[in-house]
């Protein structure tokens, strides 16, 4: 509310100086004026000035707002490749604003310092082509160590997963999440079909896959282990959504009909970030940033980062698809009725 | 008529001088001035309709607590019975808000505007190559403008799915009620849309090329026109290719087709198609969506660079690289759209080409940034509204661009992408810049368009008013873009990570509301000025280009020959002469005086260019 104050009242001052100039202007106006484009008078120092007003004014206020928000800014980063394009950005961040700040203060400071001055003549000077040669080399550079810099992290970010990455499906519907994983036994994720998809089996497990037999879904939580990788396979099963956890820095679209995939390691459990944070109520969240219809903006699902014996405890204590809905028991190919069955019955944790 | 048969036959057209009928003349005209004020005209009333939308769904943003039961009058149903906004109409805000301020305002708006108005009268030209053609542009516009906002009002609601339509959202009516009609006439508008950009461009196209007046070669062209030429040439190339993602779309609608539908399960059902991308669709979308941007944006660097160097007095620093500059832009457009799908699952390896062509984009618009600002220094300036703006769009146009350097770049757009910081960076260095360039031209040109003068000071408030403005939507914006806030969110009540900056939208939503309110200082200047403004002289600007040459033209645009041209634009203080202009139809032999050593040999040429006549469309004005 302070930020929204003090900016307030720099609008009015700025407001109350352009009204005072102006009415200045306006009480001299009455006596006959002999401004013209060629002897524009007053009015047009005025607007000189106002540049420099403006530049010092607004100078102030964004630097002042822009450190007032810091505490905002990138939430506290938890992932390895996040903190690596957090610096990226900030040292991005810093080399533009050495453009931003010069750039428009040269801008204003000309605007005020060539105001209109009587008997004065502009100087005659189209060209200048060393001059031209410097300033399209300068940001040439610049954007080259900018782009070489970006393009290594792009490639690492986005090559290959890691052999032992722990994989892990999650499919974007309207409006919500769902995750699916591997299962308590051989931790390989069964195939799947969109036609198979109904009020249960909501991403389309395909049970004459032997590997989906003891997969099992989620529909409001995703947990992974901390330090080590984790591949996301992800999926839309209706129109586009994108995967989005700011703290992780991922971000991936999910698109019906093309499967597409991030891998990242988190390195922070709730837990520690909680403490980190001193909130202990701190939860990793999993939002969707492709517009998908009227609940876009409640697509929410709880990432849970935990060390990796409460993981592998929590993923022992889940119960496969199968179990819940022994139903599905009857898409079972003939032949592999037996292997699937075992996940049905009550013995089934006990193997 | 053709140019050639006029040559061929010598054809000498007899005109009955006798007013146009009050329809030939204000409704169907083939007069490109007239053509250009109703392109005008029609811009600012979609600016209007534009901006009140987004300032409906900035008061969702920055009050999301806030009774809106007294908009029911106005929106209806959409206002539920607890004075809340409806979600689905928030989307369909957004969507109409950028697709019309896009198309509708800052391509048609201002390029419809300016290229037919000044593209005839600064190449010394009597109308454009195809007046009728150039009539039914505006005709096919007007008419999709029409469908557009028929679209709003049905009950189904408009298009709500984002302005850039993805599907599958966009193509299938279960996933959301503005898919159904609303997007119907969404498609069926923007394709009479782009044939009215077509019918627009190749005309702009044929007669830069071809009506230039004697004497008036590529290099004496002034920056506007070559900046509308690049934008028309690039028009042509990529509005076909969004007509084509069009008309795949309607094919997936509504005859059954899978050209971007693939595994679908939707409304309890599974859809039969197969095979489809809704990558495929990005693609053709953005193949015109970026050089879109460009064809917003270039128009407005042209007008400005013409105003720039008119009101310092000044020759535009470096003609040359503005040009080159311009030309590299348009180019480059072409070959970068993938910077807005790094992150839709696209192989990674074209990421890497395409920010690398992105960022090569930063080195054009740098230099042009640099040689505006050289061209201030030494000036003598006159701060005209339009002169305001031009300087305005500048910072606008840099403060914008830099951030567009981070965007750029794949590895930081995992996190920015469509985050506020993207809103921030677009309305900044594409639209606010260009609406600086359209309210620069207005300013400008107003006196040539109806022989009045605007109000100066009015003009200077609003400059101000709205550039503070501006600044204070939009810097705010980034921060909250910054803090990973998604776009097109209806609220942020639902996350923990979107709990903070509440005041920062409010405050966003206020200074928002402030800007729009200085524009009614815009609005009241314009039309009242058309009425009752002071008599505009021939040239209030001092100016140098042609269309200061004819006093308040009929039809036709000059009375008696058109004139020749014999220097390049921008012959403004030039040591030695007595004015501190010399207008491009004044010979060399006629300013030995303020001649440099190498002009001198121009004079030589005089005799060629006064021997041809070849461009007369209809030997005189009427």
């Amino acid at each position: 509310m302070e930020i929204l104050l003090v900016l307030l009242v720099l609008v009015a001052v700025v407001l109350a100086l352009v009204v005072l100039s102006r009415l200045s202007g306006v009480v001299k106006g009455l006596k006959p004026s002999e401004e013209s484009y060629e002897n524009p008078g007053r009015a047009n120092s005025v607007n000189g000035w106002m540049f420099l007003i403006v530049m010092i004014i607004g100078g102030i206020a964004i630097t002042w707002s822009y450190l007032h928000s810091t505490e905002f800014y990138l939430p506290e980063a938890s992932s390895v490749h996040g903190r690596r394009t957090d610096d990226l950005f900030w040292f991005s961040m810093g080399i533009l604003t050495i453009p931003f700040v010069l750039v428009n203060a040269t801008l204003f400071v000309f605007a005020w310092k060539y105001r209109y001055k009587k008997g004065k003549r502009a100087v005659y000077y189209p060209e200048n082509h060393r001059l031209e040669l410097v300033w399209t080399a300068i940001p040439a550079i610049v954007m080259a160590i900018l782009v070489l810099t970006g393009w290594k992290a792009w490639s690492d970010i986005t090559s290959e997963a890691p052999e032992d990455a722990e994989v892990i499906e999650i499919t974007g519907k309207q409006f919500g999440w769902i995750a699916r994983y591997g299962g308590v036994d051989n931790n390989k994720l069964g195939n799947y079909d969109y036609r198979l998809i109904d009020a249960q089996n909501e991403v389309g497990i395909d049970f004459t896959d032997e590997n989906s037999f003891d997969d099992f879904t989620n529909p409001s939580e995703l947990h992974i282990p901390v330090n080590r990788p984790v591949l996301l396979k992800i999926r839309a099963r209706d129109v586009l959504h994108s995967v989005f956890i700011p703290h992780m820095r991922v971000k991936m679209d999910a698109v019906p009909g093309m499967p597409t995939k991030f891998w990242f390691v988190a390195d922070k459990t709730t837990e520690q970030m909680r403490a980190e944070l001193g909130n202990p109520d701190f939860k990793y969240e999993i939002a969707c940033t492709e517009v998908c219809g009227s609940g876009h903006f409640g697509m929410k699902m709880i990432l849970v980062v935990e060390e990796e014996e409460e993981y592998q405890k929590w993923l022992a204590s889940q119960q496969p698809f199968l179990k819940t809905y022994p139903e599905y028991l009857e898409k079972v190919p003939a032949n592999l009725k037996a292997k699937a069955a075992k996940y049905v019955g009550e013995t089934a944790s006990a193997e | 008529m053709s140019v050639v048969e006029a040559v061929t036959h010598g054809h000498t057209e007899e005109h009955e001088h006798h007013e146009p009928s009050f329809w030939r003349k204000y409704i169907f005209t083939e007069d490109h001035k007239g053509i250009s004020k109703q392109f005008l005209i029609t811009g600012i009333f979609w600016a209007v309709i534009g901006i009140t939308l987004s300032v409906l769904f900035r008061i969702q943003l920055g009050f999301p607590e806030a009774d809106l039961t007294w908009l029911k009058p106005i929106l209806g149903g959409w206002i539920t019975d607890t004075g809340k906004l409806d979600p689905e109409f928030f989307l369909a805000l957004v969507t109409m808000h950028g697709t019309i301020m896009v198309f509708f305002v800052l391509t048609a708006g201002l390029s419809g505007t300016f290229s037919n108005f000044l593209i005839p009268l600064q190449v010394g030209a009597r109308d454009m190559a195809s007046g009728f053609m150039n009539m039914l542009s505006f005709w096919f516009f007007f008419v999709a403008g029409l469908l557009m906002l028929i679209s709003l009002f049905i009950s189904t609601g408009p298009a709500s799915g984002g302005w850039v339509i993805y599907p599958p959202l966009s193509a299938l009516p279960q996933a959301m009620s503005g898919s159904g009609l609303g997007m119907t006439l969404w498609l069926v508008s923007m394709f009479l849309f782009i044939i009215s950009q077509l019918l627009g461009g190749i005309n702009y196209i044929t007669t830069i090329i071809n009506l230039r007046t004697r004497g008036m070669t590529f290099s004496r062209l002034p920056l506007t026109i070559w900046s509308f030429l690049i934008t028309a040439i690039l028009g042509l190339i990529s509005f076909p290719v969004l007509l084509s993602a069009a008309l795949l779309l309607i094919f997936d609608r509504s005859f059954g087709t899978s050209f971007f539908l693939s595994e679908i399960y939707i409304g309890g059902e599974a859809l039969s198609n197969v095979g489809g991308s809704p990558i495929l669709f990005q693609h053709l979308f953005w193949f015109l969506g970026h050089p879109e941007v460009y064809i917003v944006i270039l128009p407005a660097l042209g007008i400005t660079s013409e105003i720039i160097a008119t009101n310092s007095r000044k020759p535009i620093f470096g003609y040359r690289a503005m040009i080159a500059s311009m030309v590299g832009i348009g180019f480059l457009s072409f070959i970068v759209w993938a910077h807005h799908m790094f992150v839709t699952g696209m192989n990674p390896f074209l990421g890497s080409i395409f920010m690398f062509l992105t960022l090569i984009i930063a080195v054009p618009s740098a230099v042009k940034a640099f040689n505006y600002i050289s061209t201030l220094w030494g000036g003598n300036l006159r701060f005209t509204p339009a002169m305001l703006f031009a300087i305005g769009m500048v910072s606008l146009f840099v403060s914008g661009g830099l951030t567009g350097i981070i965007l750029g770049n794949s590895a930081l757009d995992i996190q920015l992408h469509d985050t506020y910081f993207v809103v921030a960076h677009f309305h900044l260095v594409m639209g606010a810049s260009a609406a600086f360039g359209l309210f620069s031209g207005v300013y400008h040109w107003f006196p040539k368009m109806y022989g009045k003068m605007m109000n100066n000071t009015l003009g200077q408030i609003h400059f101000w008013l709205t550039f503070i403005g501006l600044y204070m939507v939009f810097v705010p914006m980034h921060y909250v873009g910054i803090a990973g806030f998604p776009r097109r969110y209806y609220q942020f009540t639902s996350y923990d990570f979107t709990s903070i900056f509440s005041d920062m939208n409010t405050f966003i939503t206020v200074a928002a509301i402030f800007t729009f309110a200085a524009q009614f200082l815009f609005l009241y200047n314009f039309f009242y000025s058309i009425f009752k403004g002071k008599k505009a002289p021939m040239n209030p600007w001092r100016s140098t280009t042609l269309e200061w040459t004819t006093d308040n033209p009929g039809h036709g645009n000059w009375k008696g020959e058109i004139p020749a041209v014999y220097r390049w634009p921008y012959d403004y203080s030039k040591p030695g002469a007595k004015e501190d202009f010399i207008p491009q139809t004044v010979p060399y032999s006629q300013t030995p005086e303020s001649n440099f050593p190498s002009e001198n040999e121009y004079i030589a040429e005089e005799k060629i260019i006064e021997s041809q006549n070849y461009n007369d469309q209809f030997k005189t004005g009427h």
